[in-house]
């Protein structure tokens, strides 16, 4: 799965977890939480989510220092390679 | 027409789930209503069998009418097709007068079962709809939809929303198919949702003397055994540091009685259970404060499941009754937005709100040294009629305590 197929998997399930985004204009540098207003639990739902689709189990330590979409797309790129 | 919350005047009955002739048990759903907090699911408060229903489906009634009669089976009188129910409506509570029966009363519920069901499928009587979730039945109501035309999904054949919205999606050109405007919740008046917290806060804070107190809880032992528990388990299994701020506040309201109750005709009652309600923030605006039952005597991961399930039926629609108002308390954690401290109001007819702001690292004084703990800022607004800031102290207290050994959450 090259990036922007990822990003498009990603943006699904973030519209499944917050129907308000326009995932159509979503900024792959804007925090989440401030930006488009997640909490944990959206949190927690988004890493079930990518864990369930993807296979990749991000670590709430991990998760701690992703902020934006873009980080996670850095993230599961390079973890699905291994 | 029972009421759903202290604010609530009128609702509709929007279905039905049971016809003349069926046996029902109490907690069972068997209706679905309208109100200014989206579609609720109805439980009935006793056992027997649908004799007579008074109210039809879409219309729109004042809190405290009766809505169907239950009773032993002996004078069971199917639907009419011709609209005199209503008048037999009036004249049951004539009959009835001068207290009228509500249908459910928003009563303790009965113990929960293991897991939560967000939506409990009925035996299917001839003459009913098919089981559906809230969000399909209304889904489908849209858009013009017979349920029996809908083949379920979900367990036991329950018509879930997507089984509907995959129907639309085949009805509608393929033009329309990718909307991508935000879809606001099914059966969802933000302005109606606006005039009933601005009602009951008024209320509140008309009628009740709150008083606040706040403390700084030491977080270190709470993240360590956090950290401990979720660093092996997938994010399905992890616990967030919410449960255990509502684990350790529903024990902290099980032996502070005077915070868990309601405030009713110038008496407190005590509640017989720590149903703790949980603010939770609309997406697309609004609030609401479903409960969770008997939060004092749930597992952590099983309070983790709750209010999962909670939150995603509060944002999509599925509530029940029982949920809605049979808060006997409630908890908002508004540091997820970056507060500091939250200063609460009562939901009445409870007397007590508990705020949790963020947890964050702060300066602290250890022994002699100064160290950086993580930390968070705790409030309590509470009623003065019922009890003095001397309980409230001793309450946020034993929150603190608890939440210095996590192990025994």
């Amino acid at each position: 799965m090259n990036r922007q197929q990822l990003r498009t998997t990603l943006l699904e399930e973030l519209a499944n977890i917050a129907p308000d985004i326009d995932t159509d204009d979503v900024d792959d540098n804007a925090r989440l939480r401030d930006e488009y207003d997640l909490d944990s639990m959206d949190a927690m739902n988004l890493l079930t989510a990518i864990h369930e689709r993807l296979g990749i189990n991000i670590s709430e330590r991990d998760y701690a220092r992703m902020h934006t979409l873009g980080d996670l797309l850095d993230y599961i790129g390079e973890h699905s390679q291994r | 027409m029972p009421s759903l919350g202290a604010d609530m005047e009128t609702g509709t009955l929007v279905e039905w789930q049971i016809a003349p002739g069926d046996h029902v048990h109490k907690g069972q759903v068997v209706a679905v209503v309208e109100t200014a907090k989206g579609a609720i699911d109805v439980e009935v408060f006793a056992d027997g069998v649908v004799e007579e229903i008074y109210v039809e489906a879409n219309t729109k009634v004042p809190v405290g009418t009766p809505l169907a009669r239950i009773g032993a089976g002996a004078d069971v009188r199917p639907v009419e097709a011709e609209g005199t129910t209503a008048e037999r409506a009036r004249a049951a509570e004539a009959k009835e007068s001068p207290q009228p029966e509500r249908e459910p009363e928003p009563e303790p519920q009965p113990r929960p079962t293991a897991k939560p069901e967000p939506q409990r499928a009925p035996a299917r009587a001839p003459g009913t709809s098919p089981p559906a979730s809230p969000a399909a039945r209304l889904r489908a109501r849209e858009a013009g939809i017979d349920l029996a035309t809908v083949e379920g999904s979900g367990p036991d054949g329950v018509i879930v929303l997507q089984d509907v919205e995959a129907l639309v999606t085949e009805r509608e050109p393929p033009a329309r198919a990718p909307a991508r405007a935000p879809a606001p919740r099914p059966g969802f008046d933000a302005t109606e949702m606006r005039r009933a917290i601005a009602a009951a806060m008024s209320r509140s804070k008309r009628e009740i003397p709150h008083y606040y107190l706040a403390t700084t809880i030491d977080l270190k032992a709470a993240e360590a055994w956090l950290d401990n528990y979720n660093h092996d388990r997938p994010p399905a299994e992890r616990v967030l540091l919410s449960a255990l701020f509502m684990k350790a506040t529903a024990i902290a309201l099980a032996s502070h009685r005077s915070l868990n109750g309601h405030y009713v005709d110038d008496e407190f009652v005590h509640a017989d259970a720590v149903n703790l309600g949980m603010a939770i923030h609309l997406r697309g605006g609004g609030l609401v404060a479903p409960a969770i039952l008997d939060a004092d005597t749930l597992a952590l991961p099983e309070l983790m499941t709750r209010l999962q399930d909670l939150v995603q039926r509060a944002r999509s629609g599925g509530l029940r009754g029982s949920e809605i108002s049979g808060a006997s308390a409630t908890l908002t954690a508004l540091g997820e937005r970056g507060v500091d401290t939250v200063w609460g109001v009562i939901h009445p007819p409870q007397v007590a709100m508990i705020g949790f702001g963020r947890p964050t690292p702060r300066p602290m004084a250890i022994g002699d040294a100064l160290a950086v703990r993580p930390a968070v800022n705790v409030s309590l607004a509470a009623d003065h009629r019922v009890c003095d800031g001397h309980l409230g102290a001793l309450f946020l207290g034993e929150i603190d305590r608890r939440l210095q050994q996590p192990e025994d959450l």
